[in-house]
């Protein structure tokens, strides 16, 4: 349904989107996930033909954003981070407005608004002057401006920033039901919201595509399999490696184990479990037990936000000038790991 | 066409609930209001004197209050202009409306058409309440209506040129204020263009002069319809309308 290949954008300064390619199937919600300034506005307004790509191409439903504007923009509903409300008009009002510029024609047009003004729940508002609505409701009538025409493809940057908490549970209630009939795409900075509501994760970081990945696959490194840091000492060359991993590979429960190079005399082993075994105290007697001296036993924990840290904080190292912005919240995460083992 | 329909119907209507329309058409109906009723009095007078000495030039009502008044309100134009174009685009900018504009299945010459066209309603509405004023001379007098309408026609045209241009400089910037400012500064550079050429007669000063909507104006003024000054108006409001579409697809990898 969405194409996108070698996509980037740059600015006067920056490069806000740097040779990005993912693909994403009909019917499919992907999370669009980065931090602030990772170039998911961006992106989502190439798709949405408001900016032209600098390089690379983008199609919806076949269609070039650059060749064919004008088809992709009438499969596309499209809710920016700030809903593009006009205050002055009513709700009913605004909604007729839309959806005749989206191509809807008369005689559907009342019919199409009230439809979306149910699914958004905006009947009681209906005849209220979009200055005066709250927040959430504005978000709403946001929404159902988008899903006005019945667009093959949903874009919605941040839809739930700035509600509360009951309104974003509605609000992804509502994604839920719009999902069948639309692909839809969600731009967020909050990784619970697309544990509840997406499919798939597509995590960007610094204008970068750091990973795309079903939610199931990503949450069953997090819940099915566990993951353990395991550091040994070693004493005058004793144990080594090779012994170490040995035993530690016959342990029960457990499927895979990495070496590390050994630093200070510091032997580390990442061990990873099999499905749904907990193999922490097993690997801990069985260190004990060969007389070694175990100096670090630490769940790496894969809760979606760590793996997206850890991948972001990767893209950070290894990319250009990482920034404050990003660095600070991995930083952080790093001292919690060792006191909030997931499991 | 049903896109300009549909957008310059959205702008009247904003226009419209807003204060900003009734301001501006009292305001210009409390003006030119004043100015009838000097220009009246002032015939009035004249012509009561020409009667009490005997004979004397006829007397002319398109000559002496239709055609000076018409004249006053192209200058106010020039002030209320800047009023009604400041927020076409700068304001959706700042919203971030532009963006449902701009990804919705519309063609940016229709956005920029539908604008100018409601800009232009709206105008009409304000040049409308002149008529009043105008209709009362020919319910008490018979002055010649052809050169009043000719006269209305050249407003028209040149309201129509000046807010291409104020449509222009509103998608700018995202800040109303400098896009009115800016507006005002530049209509008022083209009407003052003829006065800096008035005592040179250089080829370049020719061309300046050409430029000045005044120098048009003056001939609708007196209710001759040159083919020349038409073309003229029509042809700066197309290129302004152009310039327009094109900033408002610049915004797109300005941005």
């Amino acid at each position: 349904m969405i194409k996108v290949e070698g996509l980037t954008k740059r600015y006067a300064r920056t490069v806000a989107v740097d040779n990005i390619s993912f693909e994403i199937e009909k019917g499919q919600i992907v999370g669009f996930l980065g931090p602030n300034g990772a170039g998911k506005t961006t992106t989502m307004r190439v798709l949405t033909c408001f900016l032209p790509p600098s390089a690379g191409t983008a199609s919806v439903a076949g269609y070039d954003v650059l060749e064919n504007p004008m088809e992709v923009k009438k499969r596309i509903g499209y809710l920016p981070e700030t809903p593009p409300l006009y205050p002055e008009m009513d709700v009913a009002g605004y909604l007729d407005f839309a959806g005749r510029l989206k191509g809807i024609s008369s005689a559907d047009i009342a019919k199409r608004a009230d439809e979306v003004m149910e699914k958004c729940a905006l009947g009681d508002v209906r005849y209220k002057l979009i200055s005066k609505l709250s927040k959430g409701y504005r978000q709403r009538v946001g929404l159902a401006q988008a899903i006005i025409h019945n667009p093959d493809v949903l874009i919605l940057d941040e839809p739930t920033s700035g509600l509360d908490p009951k309104q974003i549970i509605e609000i992804r209630e509502l994604l839920k039901h719009l999902a069948g009939e639309h692909t839809i795409i969600l731009s967020t900075h909050i990784l619970s919201e697309v544990e509840h509501s997406c499919e798939r994760v597509i995590i960007i970081s610094q204008g970068k595509l750091v990973a795309t990945d079903s939610v199931s696959n990503l949450t069953n490194r997090l819940r099915g399999s566990e993951s353990v840091a395991v550091e040994i000492e070693a004493l005058n060359g004793h144990p080594t490696s090779a012994e170490v991993q040995q035993r530690l590979e016959q342990v029960s429960g457990v499927s895979r184990v990495v070496g590390k190079d050994p630093k200070d005399g510091r032997m580390s082993f990442e061990v990873e479990s099999l499905q749904g075994r907990h193999i922490r105290s097993d690997l801990a007697r069985s260190v004990v037990n060969a007389g070694w001296s175990l100096s670090e036993l630490r769940p790496v924990g894969l809760s979606l936000e760590e793996i997206f840290l850890q991948l972001t904080a990767a893209e950070a190292k290894a990319g250009h000038k990482p920034e404050a912005k990003a660095d600070k919240p991995m930083d952080q995460k790093k001292d919690e790991q060792p006191e909030a083992p997931k499991q | 066409m049903k896109n300009v329909l549909l957008i310059c119907n959205k702008e009247v209507k904003s226009y419209f609930v807003s204060p900003i329309a009734y301001l501006l058409m009292a305001f210009f109906g409390l003006i030119f209001g004043v100015g009838f009723y000097t220009a009246t009095r002032q015939l009035m007078q004249y012509s009561f004197q020409m009667q009490m000495q005997g004979g004397g030039p006829s007397m002319n009502v398109n000559e002496q209050i239709i055609r000076p008044l018409l004249g006053f309100a192209s200058t106010i134009a020039l002030f209320l202009v800047p009023m009604i174009t400041m927020r076409l685009f700068a304001e959706e900018k700042k919203t971030g409306t532009i963006e449902l504009l701009l990804t919705s299945p519309v063609r940016d010459l229709d956005i920029v058409i539908g604008k100018w066209a409601g800009a232009m309603t709206l105008y009409l509405c304000v040049l409308g309440m002149s008529v009043l004023d105008v209709a009362l001379l020919f319910a008490w007098g018979k002055p010649d209506w052809k050169p009043v309408l000719v006269a209305y026609l050249g407003l028209i045209l040149q309201g129509g040129v000046l807010l291409a241009v104020g449509a222009f400089i509103s998608t700018l910037t995202k800040n109303q204020i400098i896009a009115g400012g800016v507006t005002f500064f530049v209509c008022l550079l083209l009407w003052l263009l003829s006065w800096f050429t008035e005592f040179n007669s250089s080829a370049l000063s020719s061309v300046v002069n050409y430029l000045s909507i005044v120098t048009h104006f003056d001939n609708f003024a007196k209710g001759v319809l040159d083919s020349k000054d038409v073309v003229f108006y029509l042809s700066f409001i197309f290129f302004g309308l152009f310039l327009t579409s094109r900033s408002l697809e610049s915004l797109r990898w300005r941005s």
